[in-house]
């Protein structure tokens, strides 16, 4: 394959890498890695079932908060306010959400960027777009819109956490602790870890200021976020790895597949 | 222990250009640039290469190895098998002048679009305080060698010549962004980031990062922020409602 453009002047642009490491691997992986959440994710939707389980109350986060008329009894914290919308399962009500929130993450952009887009594939690799307008027309000029994805994310996370707290929940009625539970709190953990890492969190708590010394309480904030935000890529596949695992893991005991292990009660 | 290596190093001008073969002595602890200086000493006294430090600090020596923008006198030889052919090319975003040696005055014209420090009117220069929280962002962007490894690898222009004109390139981006989080720079600009220096094209795929011999973090800590700046002035109805300038 060769470079995208002919530059006139330029050396060695005949060819479109001399990289020989296999630069390809990562952009492959991130590929079948986002992929294969996407189709986990559809497939999940539409089963629109196996979200609920009673008995330890454990909620699956993929129909976390239910809000419609056609979720399951027992699995609406927070009210039905919305009618039951038949075909659209009750995740159509946050997904929205919260795929705007990761389709607008900085560390997101870059890696479908790289991975669907091949813009560019690897560092000096050339990629085979003709032209390229980067961020400055619509619809990637949106892209600046994920501050208010942020600002959504955090109720979202909000009851997530909620859905753990209730999940300390035993056969008999009282408290009690379970695999799930555990699984639960380990995704919540890391989705909150996703979300306060992200970069306009960075900038609104303290990124945005230009005198640190006059706010220091600020100050302090943006240094803790900073730490995170450095390891915003690690926490990214993380948090998409554990919510869709805690997801399937609660839909296998819902369904009667295997039987959540309890640890106390 | 020496050894014989193969290397193929890019010979020719602006207006063609092969690469060439040889095989070259290398020594323990040598470094890239080690080599291609053996190789002007001994095979091709006409060899052209840029050099100063050889310490990685003067940022004249970049070039691709192995299709891998690096500074020359920073890649140890040991980090190559004694069998495994090691090229050498010149950084490709910029026009030739010979064999390794590109002429990067894209960059200083660059350099220059961006208006310089702008104090407050009423200090003098001897006159300015300002506290070590409030300049250490910018410090990390002072530690900049001028290499232009990061504009080279950007593919916002590797690519896309056409470019050229409306992308400052990372690096100049970045100055920008050590301005604007200035405590003591008062000129507005975030405007000119978008408008006039391109923000907009980067697609903060972090190649500039990944290659910048400094570390330093030019996509985290200076292409993000400074695109979130932005974000507050251009895009954000709400923060354009609240916002105070220079807190
Ligand atoms: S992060 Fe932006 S400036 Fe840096 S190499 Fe990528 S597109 Fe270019
Ligand atoms: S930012 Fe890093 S890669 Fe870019 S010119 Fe400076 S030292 Fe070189
Ligand atoms: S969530 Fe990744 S940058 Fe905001
Ligand atoms: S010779 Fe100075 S940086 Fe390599």
């Amino acid at each position: 394959m060769t470079a995208s453009t002919h530059h006139p002047g330029r050396a060695d642009t005949a060819i479109r890498t001399r990289r020989t490491d296999r630069w390809w691997l990562p952009p492959l992986l991130t590929f079948l890695g986002l992929t294969a959440f996407v189709v986990y994710g559809v497939v999940r939707v539409f089963m629109n079932k196996w979200y609920w389980v009673g008995e330890y109350q454990y909620l699956a986060p993929f129909f976390s908060p239910c809000v419609t008329g056609g979720c399951v009894p027992g699995a609406s914290h927070f009210g039905q306010w919305l009618p039951d919308l038949g075909i659209l399962a009750p995740p159509v009500v946050v997904l929205p959400f919260v795929l705007g929130f990761r389709l607008t993450c900085y560390y997101y952009r870059k890696a479908y960027y790289r991975s669907f887009w091949l813009s560019p594939p690897a560092c000096a690799v050339a990629e085979p777009h003709g032209s390229y307008t980067g961020e400055r027309r619509f619809p990637l000029i949106l892209q600046n819109s994920h501050r208010y994805f942020f600002y959504a994310a955090v109720p979202v996370a909000s009851v997530l956490t909620y859905d753990v707290v209730i999940a300390f929940h035993g056969a008999d009625g009282g408290f009690g602790v379970g695999l799930g539970t555990l699984i639960l709190l380990v995704n919540v953990v890391l989705i909150w870890a996703y979300t306060l890492s992200c970069h306009s969190c960075r900038h609104i708590v303290g990124g945005r200021l230009t005198h640190f010394s006059r706010h220091p309480v600020r100050y302090w904030m943006w240094t803790q976020v900073s730490r995170m935000n450095a390891r915003h890529m690690q926490l990214a596949w993380a948090s998409l790895f554990s919510v869709a695992f805690a997801d399937l893991y609660v839909a296998l005991v819902a369904s009667g597949a295997i039987t959540d292990l309890r640890l106390f009660n | 222990m020496g050894y014989q290596a193969h290397f193929r190093v890019w010979r020719g001008d602006a207006d063609s250009g092969a690469l060439r073969d040889f095989r070259v002595e290398v020594n323990e602890g040598e470094v890239v640039l080690d080599v291609i200086h053996r190789l002007q000493a001994t095979q091709c006294p006409d060899l052209a290469v840029r050099w100063n430090c050889k310490a990685g600090k003067c940022g004249s020596c970049s070039a691709e190895i192995n299709g891998r923008p690096r500074l020359m006198c920073m890649t140890r030889m040991s980090t190559f098998a004694e069998d495994e052919t090691v090229t050498v090319t010149p950084m490709r975003t910029f026009p030739l002048v010979r064999d390794l040696v590109t002429d990067v005055s894209y960059n200083y014209a660059k350099a220059r679009e961006i208006p310089s420090f702008q104090p407050p009117a009423d200090l003098a220069p001897g006159e300015y305080r300002m506290q070590q929280v409030d300049v250490q962002r910018s410090q990390e962007f002072r530690k900049c060698i001028e290499c232009f490894l990061c504009q080279n690898t950007c593919h916002v222009v590797r690519d896309h010549e056409d470019n050229e004109q409306a992308f400052a390139g990372p690096r100049y981006l970045m100055r920008v962004a050590e301005l604007e989080m200035h405590p003591l720079d008062t000129a507005d600009r975030h405007q000119d980031a978008q408008t006039q220096h391109g923000l907009g094209f980067c697609n903060i795929t972090k190649c500039c990062t990944e290659v910048c011999p400094e570390h330093i973090k030019i996509t985290d800590n200076a292409l993000i922020p400074l695109k979130e700046r932005v974000a507050d002035r251009r895009y954000d109805p709400l923060a354009r409602l609240f916002r105070r300038r220079k807190e």
